[in-house]
């Protein structure tokens, strides 16, 4: 355990991670209560009539009053969303409309009754799912809660009361609340308003309600409601603590492991791992070890441990399944690979003696372990009405016909063998007879089974008995000796058939085992060659279609993230007639498995199983089994789950081909353009060097009127083309990507000087001044590139400016960077221009005379870039526009020491 | 300065409008151009025509311009002008390692090229008639028998790296010196690459002999390729 004082990096990124989830989601507030009266819709209601003084946004989304005229005078003047009627069973149901409510997305709503079960057919079965997504969506909610209904303790109060809650909600929900406000009232009080008829109490079920509320449960539920808020209180200083890294008490986490049997009690022993690891704050995993044993347990039997399984994921429990020879040994080394610290087990239920002969998993792992070993009690719940009937799994059943002839042959070999030993008897030893019935025995178990091969042993034993032994053909006894004769031979024949039952069942279950594998295996094979979705659609449905013995529809989204229906033909004769869209998009958005046997839509015939790749959804899996059972065995889930991952982890690589053929032809189209730009722009450039010398030589002479105007102009032109050209060509030079950067330690006054002289004619009309820092350092750039962006800047300045305007050169540093401005006295931006001047061909004015095709700043940005430096233009707030520019600084080098000494003149 | 004696250049280059424009600039200016348009043909005419400079271009189709250099400055200290296009510093370079004195890039004017040409026909004579024993830009006059540096009359500091720096392009004046050059003339051969000492002595000797280091006059920067010390300021205006 480490207790060095600090905080654990990944429990810190936890919580920054959960942290930045949170401030996107709604924050959920609980009003939490001992029980029903206590006053929580009223101050629910109060509060929010509080927060809307205060205008917030505040819709009421579902608030019962019990007829209560206090509570209905504060709902007054609050919107109010109306409850959608849903009948169900012939009567007509108000429930809260969830679809409205997101249509609303108040910032604030109430639903009251958390754990409120909805009509069946609704999205959800359960409120609080209602409320997990409004708060997905942003949707600050208000709500109420009672403690009878926290999962975790529904057991204990159940046993308090007597009264059983069906309604609960997981513990989860209540532990990730924003807030919980405890409304308290003593018992003596409610049991006042009660009798004031204060507190609503529905007529048909008075009596027994009216024994909930007597004073000693109240007292109970008061105690265990204000227990459960301290806790939470608690929790929060601890994270307020490691928070603020206050404490040294840093606390190792505890990981805690349950091991659930198929046993009666086993929900129990999860709901007490659930409160134990509470208090512990502690992580904890639920583990079922799949012995082969327990493979051949009934269906309900399996079912039920999935249903365990299944109450320790809503506890907050990882959940795994086990496959392993021998219960202990694998449970060690689960909980050794996962660093548990505590294990938590069932009490045996077996007798002394059988606890002696074969000591319990219990007691094996108490001796055999050096972690905290907790055993729970044990409590004989409805009885073991569901005895343990050696039924095979599903998929291993023996089909019923294959069984009888498996007696048959039974009997007939028997019959068999007793015909061939009347005829040896005269022969060999009764002895060697025996021996001839095992083998019969031995025989049979390894072709049919266990029943068969009990069958034969006790059939040999009587037919033995019968035919052979004194007096013959009778099943009385002469020698007493052979009754000893024929318990051994049963014993033997028993053991013998056991074993070799059991050796067989082994078999066809490390058979079936290697099938899965083999599944698996193929369908990986074939999705990793596949080549376009379609055909990734096509073979993946038609496996998961045999595997699953199912209807499959694999359903992919359009461009705006809609999920799309099927293309017919694509997969096959297996393909699912009419998937819901609307629940598999809702699986998709939500990236959590939606329809049969999950939370959202259970009643819906067929599972929606996102197919989730590491960088996104990828899609839907709709999938239809004949049986649901198919699917929701543990290792058939698990099968499932690794079916549709492969399945989106081979849509996402064919997504990335598809990406990685697009980014190439887009390359190759704009080296293309480049390498034609960059040619056309050098052979432009030769005749313009003609162009350019000839006009200037013209210029230079004496010539007639005419011609003294003509040839400046011509002149001036052949110079615009030129400066558009040089434009282009670095453009396409910088495009091309052929640039590397030329960089070297560079102070920037020089660049700025050179810049400066470079410009000299443009600059004529200008007045220029400079302003910069002194003792700035050496900055690694490129001085040509650098060069080239100052001259643009101050090309852009002079054409944007009038005559004899300022402009100003200024160099500083800022932060980590050196900052270069070019600021001029124009007018200044268009708005909303700021950022976009830097695109290719965008200028400034719409229409100006001013020449230039808006590449230069363009080519100024596309350089800074290069340098890892940022550029951007603004309105000075004095006038004008100033252009500036970053560069990183870096560590230039040092002038070595010996010369250190020259730089000090 | 065009004197009396016509003075004569040598041409190397192919393209025929540069040939053109070069020939009707030049002879406007009384000078007599004689224009090869390969490098062996240049070759040939800068040893027959005894010319007083020469211009060669860097794109030739038969060699490589930096080889024409080398091999004319086998036998011949003439002034040498490059012509190059954008983008081609390192032929530059290359070219002015090889012993070209100055370079001019494509497209250039009239003015600009008549004011190399002028400059470096200076140079030469200066060179040629030199005291060595004192060098006069702007304001800052070097003695070099006493090593002393004077701006406006008053004596300057400088350390002996700069002065050293100072003395190399001040026996160069108007030539362009590569960065490689000046490091193996005032650092020795081992500081080759150590360009960063050459800019920041640079920065120093601005600002002690310039009025605003920021825009000097005298101590020029050839981006990318070197630095040139200016006597006089020779360009158009």
């Amino acid at each position: 355990m480490n207790n060095d004082g600090r905080p654990d990096p990944d429990t810190l990124l936890e919580k920054v991670q959960r942290d930045e989830a949170q401030a996107a989601r709604g924050k959920l507030k609980i009003f939490f209560g001992a029980c029903p009266g206590v006053g929580k819709t009223y101050a629910m209601l109060s509060a929010a009539r509080i927060l809307r003084e205060q205008a917030r946004e505040v819709v009421v989304g579902l608030v019962e009053t019990h007829g209560r005229s206090e509570t209905a005078r504060l709902l007054e003047g609050l919107e109010y969303l109306p409850p959608k009627r849903v009948s169900y069973q012939g009567r007509e149901l108000a429930e809260f409309d969830l679809d409205a409510a997101l249509a609303r997305k108040p910032a604030l709503i109430l639903v009251d009754e958390l754990a409120h079960s909805n009509v069946a057919g609704s999205r959800h079965p359960k409120r609080w799912q209602d409320v997990e997504e409004l708060l997905a969506a942003g949707i600050d909610v208000y709500t109420t809660v009672n403690v009878q209904h926290l999962e975790s303790l529904n057991d204990i109060i159940g046993g308090i009361t007597g009264v059983m809650v069906r309604e609960t909600l997981p513990d989860r929900v209540f532990e990730q609340a924003d807030e919980v406000t405890l409304v308290d009232l003593p018992a003596d009080e409610l049991l006042q308003r009660m009798k004031e008829g204060k507190v609503y109490l529905p007529q048909q079920a008075e009596r027994a309600i009216r024994n909930f509320f007597r004073k000693g449960n109240l007292i109970a539920l008061r105690e265990l409601a204000l227990r459960r808020t301290a806790d939470r209180v608690d929790a929060q200083m601890r994270e307020y603590r490691a928070d603020q890294s206050i404490s040294q008490v840093w606390q190792a986490k505890e990981r805690l492991m349950v091991c659930v049997g198929p046993g009666d009690d086993s929900s129990r022993l999860v709901r007490s791992a659930a409160r134990l690891a509470a208090s512990l704050h502690a992580d904890w995993l639920a583990v079922y070890v799949e012995t082969p044993k327990l493979l051949r347990l009934s269906e309900a039997r399996r079912d039920k441990v999935l249903r365990t399984l299944r109450l320790a994921q809503e506890l907050g429990a990882e959940t795994t399944s086990l496959p392993g020879s021998e219960l202990v040994p694998t449970l060690l080394a689960y909980a050794q690979e996962r660093n548990v610290s505590k294990l938590v087990v069932g009490k045996s239920s077996r007798s002394m003696l059988a606890r002696l002969l074969r000591p319990s998993p219990a007691d094996q792992l108490a001796s055999q372990v050096d972690m905290d070993v907790y055993i729970v009690g044990h409590e004989p719940e409805q009885s073991a009405h569901d005895a343990l009937t050696p039924a095979p799994g599903l998929v291993l059943k023996t089909p019923p016909r294959e069984k009888r002839t498996g007696y048959f042959w039974a009997a007939a070999a028997c019959a068999a063998t007793t015909l061939a030993a009347a005829g040896l008897v005269n022969v060999f030893d009764l002895a060697n007879v025996i021996m001839l019935y095992l083998l019969v025995v031995v025989l049979i178990s390894m072709r049919f089974g266990r029943g068969p091969g009990i069958f034969a042993s006790l059939l040999s034993v009587g037919v033995f008995d019968f035919f052979f032994v004194d007096p013959r053909l009778s099943f009385t006894v002469a020698d007493t000796q052979y009754l000893f004769t024929f318990v051994l031979m049963l014993v033997v024949a028993l053991v013998i058939s056991n074993l070799t039952a059991s050796l067989h069942y082994q078999a066809r279950i490390a058979r079936y085992r290697e099938r899965r594998a083999e599944s698996l295996f193929e369908a990986g094979k074939v999705l990793s060659s596949a080549l376009t979705a379609g055909q990734i659609i096509k073979d993946g449905s038609v496996r998961l279609a045999g595997v699953f013995q199912s209807q499959v529809a694999i359903l992919l989204p359009d461009s705006h993230d809609r999920i799309r229906q099927p293309v017919e033909g694509d997969h096959g004769d297996s393909l699912l007639a009419d998937p819901d869209l609307g629940v598999a998009q809702w699986a998709y958005d939500h990236q959590e498995p939606a329809g049969l046997g999950t939370h959202t839509l259970p009643a819906n015939p067929v599972l929606y199983q996102p197919l989730r790749a590491p960088m996104c959804t990828r899609g839907v899996l709709a999938i239809r089994p004949s049986d649901p059972r198919l699917i929701f065995q543990p290792e058939q889930q698990r099968l499932l789950e690794t079916f549709a991952s492969q399945i989106a982890l081979a849509l996402e690589r064919v997504h990335y081909v598809e990406v990685a053929q697009d980014a190439l032809v887009n390359m190759e189209a704009e080296r293309l353009r480049n390498s034609l730009l960059s040619a056309i722009s050098h052979d432009l450039r030769t005749p313009l060097t003609g162009l350019l010398g000839l006009s200037a030589a013209l210029v230079a002479r004496p010539q007639d009127a005419a011609n003294k105007e003509l040839a400046p102009a011509i002149h001036e032109q052949a110079l615009r083309i030129n400066a558009l050209v040089i434009n282009l060509l670095d453009m396409a030079r910088l495009q091309a990507g052929g640039v590397t950067l030329n960089k070297h330690w560079q102070p920037i006054e020089e660049v700025i000087g050179s810049a400066l002289r470079a410009s000299t004619e443009l600059l004529a009309k200008h007045r220029v001044a400079t302003r910069l820092a002194r003792d700035l350092p050496l900055v690694a750039l490129d001085a040509m590139m650098i060069e080239r962006v100052l001259c643009n800047l101050l090309d852009n300045a002079v054409k944007y400016t009038p005559p004899d305007t300022l402009i100003t050169l200024s160099a500083a540093i800022r932060g980590d960077s050196l900052e270069v401005s070019v600021s001029d006295e124009g007018p200044g931006l268009p708005e909303g221009m700021e950022e976009r001047i830097f695109e290719k061909f965008t200028r400034g004015e719409r229409e100006s005379s001013s020449p230039g095709v808006g590449l230069g700043l363009a080519i100024c940005r596309a350089i800074i870039h290069a340098h890892g430096g940022r550029i951007r233009a603004e309105n000075r707030a004095e006038g004008g526009a100033r252009f500036s520019f970053s560069l990183p600084l870096g560590t230039p080098p040092q002038l070595s020491p010996a010369d250190a000494e020259a730089g000090e003149g | 300065m065009a004197a009396s004696i016509a003075i004569t250049l040598v041409v190397i280059e192919d393209d025929q409008p540069i040939q053109r424009f070069l020939r009707t600039a030049l002879e406007a200016e009384g000078m007599s151009v004689f224009i090869a348009a390969t490098g062996r043909q240049g070759l040939v005419e800068a040893g027959t025509r005894k010319p007083d400079l020469l211009i060669v271009d860097l794109g030739l189709p038969d060699m490589d311009g930096s080889e024409v250099i080398r091999s004319l400055r086998s036998w011949s200290s003439l002034p040498i002008i490059v012509l190059s296009a954008r983008a081609q510093e390192e032929d530059k370079v290359l070219a002015l390692d090889a012993g070209a004195d100055d370079y001019l890039t494509k497209p250039f004017g009239v003015a600009e090229l008549m004011a190399r040409i002028r400059a470096h026909l200076r140079r030469r004579d200066q060179v040629q008639g030199s005291t060595e024993q004192s060098f006069r830009f702007g304001d800052t006059r070097i003695d070099f028998s006493t090593r002393m540096v004077t701006r406006r009359g008053a004596p300057v500091h400088l350390t002996p790296t700069e002065y050293r720096l100072l003395t190399v392009l001040a026996r160069n004046t108007g030539k362009v010196m590569t960065h490689r050059h000046l490091l193996r003339e005032v650092w020795g051969p081992s500081h080759a690459d150590s360009s960063h000492y050459l800019r920041i002595y640079m920065g120093h000797l601005r600002q002690k002999l310039e009025d605003d280091p920021t825009q000097p006059k005298y101590l020029i920067t050839e981006t990318g390729i070197g630095y040139r010390l200016v006597a006089a300021d020779y360009r158009y205006g």
